[in-house]
């Protein structure tokens, strides 16, 4: 077991195998063959010091795995999920998972695809991975608390979510918010619908083979995030916008930065579709691929963009305005092909759009308070409750038990990046939801995609799953 | 009936036990469970053509325990619609609305997820979000939080 004495440690190119007589070599008599391991350890004084590395010794079943577990592993077995037996005797077709560990699912997400050769005839999509039960957590949390969690759901347009709990909350109350909170809820989240879009256009650009996107939309996307860092202390989750207002005024010299903003976004759109949207082998990818009609846009509860490219004209901003969206001027972009190329028109126009209310705002947002003055709702400034017995207790009562909001029940939606985002807060009149629904649009887009992919290419699915832009903390919630 | 929406006043002349009402300015309609297929069929002819939302509720102490509430739109007058359709605690089942809008299967999964509220006639009522071996309906509110131990909780205990 000693090495040849003409050996240089460490040399990799020792000939032992050349030699065929080395002491090293295994004698395959007794069959002990050489592994990996003997070769890193070539350079080393006795190869075989470090113990049995061998291949057996690694995969050895683990006791308690079954065959059943082990063969399902290893892909033997492929469990059907399907009603009824797959493909019902022809031999052709095979199923195959798509997910939840896919780069471009974007979350975990997971589709049972029945394929013929290459072309896809039934789609199951199986969600639930990121399940963790925030409507439940909701009513264990008071109305001050609850957008700290609702901001956690579709992360990617955080503030979409803080906005619509904090409207519904507020309905409920029948608490008015002053129109300068109104003008900062409308700036932050038209600026988080701008970022939304920026980062789907990044990802689905790469998922698409443009993978210089992923870079350039990630850096325009960066410089609304340092934005929201600077309003609100976090990149991401922010719990800015909170019922009765929002958390702070905006910083000092706002107005530079979102015009800062507005000027890189709009350059870094016209880039974008001068990369994407001429591009031939792009137009090839995305056209006349992933089509969602008029009537499955309704039947299926498809809105946003996705609905807006299939010629359907409803916008949650317009039809049911909210947080004084009514008084500023903007279009609704729309496409008529439902495909996947118009979704990305649909969506850069959008931008174009949110950018026009965003220099809206500049103008015209009004000087005043920043949240509502109801003392039932708004803990009072720290140096009142010094003085004032009255904003002693409040400032306790919000603390610790929260404020009580009347009973009843309501429905609020606002448009969120993705679409009709909805809420259904029933109360008790105790300070606690007692019960929170979520309407996520990507819930109903993930629903719809078995109508997108049925009778496409394989090739086209990533594609098409990047065009609905699903954020799975919003479907799983 | 006054406060059926005037696109809906057929429909609210053909079930005259659905009862209307606004509530903080949204329309409400509740409607007999025997009868929702049939009245959320007339509704969606009569415009309320896109599917928006469909969740439970449970009120614990209240006869009838849950409420299905469903959210309809029309567009042409923009307008939002709420079905509400109680169902008893003893006997949670409603008829599937999968036939008027094929939009409520996943939400009616859900629904039958979390509270257990059996949608008779759905094509495919499994679990969506828990997993198939799941016992028990957690949004349902006699679940506290913490009442279910969850799979990670055994780690502690191993060592």
């Amino acid at each position: 077991m000693s090495k040849p004495s003409d050996t240089v440690p460490g040399d990799l190119e020792t000939p032992d195998a050349a030699e065929g007589a080395s002491p090293a070599d295994p004698d395959p008599a007794t069959g002990d063959r050489r592994t990996v391991h003997d070769l890193w350890l070539s350079g080393t004084e006795s190869p075989r010091q470090l113990g049995p590395f061998t291949d057996e010794g690694a995969q050895e079943m683990l006791p308690e795995e079954s065959g059943q577990i082990l063969s399902s592993q290893l892909g033997t077995i492929v469990e059907d999920d399907f009603e009824g037996s797959a493909g019902s005797g022809d031999e052709e077709l095979q199923i195959i998972n798509m997910g939840p560990q896919h780069p471009a699912t974007h979350g975990v997400l997971r589709l049972q695809i029945e394929l013929d050769g290459e072309t896809i005839r039934r789609v199951k999509p199986i969600i639930g991975y990121l399940h963790t039960g925030m409507e439940k957590t909701a009513e264990e949390l008071t109305y001050m608390q609850g957008s700290t969690n609702v901001t956690r759901m579709d992360y990617l347009s955080p503030l979409h979510n803080e906005l619509c709990f904090s409207l519904a909350v507020e309905k409920l109350l029948e608490v008015e918010v002053p129109p300068r909170a109104q003008a900062i809820r409308v700036l932050m989240s038209e600026l988080n619908r701008i970022a939304s879009h920026l980062l789907w256009s990044a990802t689905s650009g790469f998922d698409i083979g443009a993978l210089s996107m992923m870079i350039y939309g990630l850096r325009e996307r960066e410089s609304v995030l340092e934005f929201f860092e600077k309003v609100t202390g976090l990149r991401m989750n922010h719990n800015f916008i909170r019922p009765g207002g929002v958390a702070a005024d905006l910083p000092a010299g706002w107005q530079q930065d979102v015009t800062g903003i507005i000027e890189t976004v709009t350059a870094g759109i016209a880039d974008f579709e001068t990369l994407l949207m001429g591009n031939p082998i792009f137009i090839e990818r995305t056209q006349g691929i992933g089509i969602l009609t008029r009537e499955e846009c309704f039947a299926y509860g498809v809105t946003g963009p996705l609905a807006r490219a299939s010629g359907i004209d409803y916008d949650v901003r317009k039809v049911f305005p909210y947080s004084g969206f009514e008084q500023y001027e903007f279009e609704v972009p729309m496409m008529s092909n439902g495909d996947v190329y118009d979704r990305f028109v649909v969506r850069f126009e959008e931008m174009r759009q949110s950018m026009r209310i965003l220099e809206q705002v500049i103008e015209t947002i009004p000087a005043g308070d920043y949240r509502t003055e109801d003392r039932k709702v708004t803990p009072p400034p720290r140096a009142r409750i010094d003085e004032s017995m009255e904003a002693l207790i409040h400032h306790f009562k919000i603390f610790t038990e929260g404020f009580k909001v009347p009973p009843g029940e309501t429905y609020q939606a606002v448009e969120s990046s993705r679409g009709e985002l909805g809420m259904y807060l029933v109360s008790d009149g105790g300070s606690k939801p007692w019960r929170l629904h979520v309407r996520g649009p990507s819930f109903a887009h993930v629903q719809a995609l078995p109508m997108m992919l049925t009778d496409s290419l394989i090739a086209d699915t990533i594609a098409t799953i990047a065009s609905a832009d699903p954020v799975m903390g919003d479907v799983d919630r | 009936m006054t406060s059926a929406p005037t696109i809906l006043t057929a429909t609210a002349e053909r079930f005259a036990n659905v009862e209307f009402d606004s509530v903080l300015g949204d329309v409400v309609a509740r409607a007999p469970r025997e009868d929702v297929v049939g009245f959320l069929e007339s509704v969606r002819d009569a415009g309320y053509e896109m599917f928006i939302d469909l969740c439970a509720v449970d009120y614990l102490v209240r006869d009838p325990r849950f409420d299905v509430v469903i959210n309809v739109v029309s567009l042409a007058e923009s307008s939002r619609l709420r079905v509400i359709i109680g169902v008893p605690g003893t006997d949670s089942t409603m008829p599937t609305i999968t036939a008027v809008y094929p939009g409520a299967d996943f939400y009616e999964r859900e629904a039958f997820d979390l509270f257990g509220i059996d949608f008779s006639g759905h094509p495919d009522l499994t679990r969506i979000l828990l997993p198939d071996e799941w016992e028990g309906h957690p949004l349902r509110k006699e679940i506290a939080i913490g009442s279910v131990p969850v799979q990670f909780k055994e780690a502690n205990k191993a060592q």
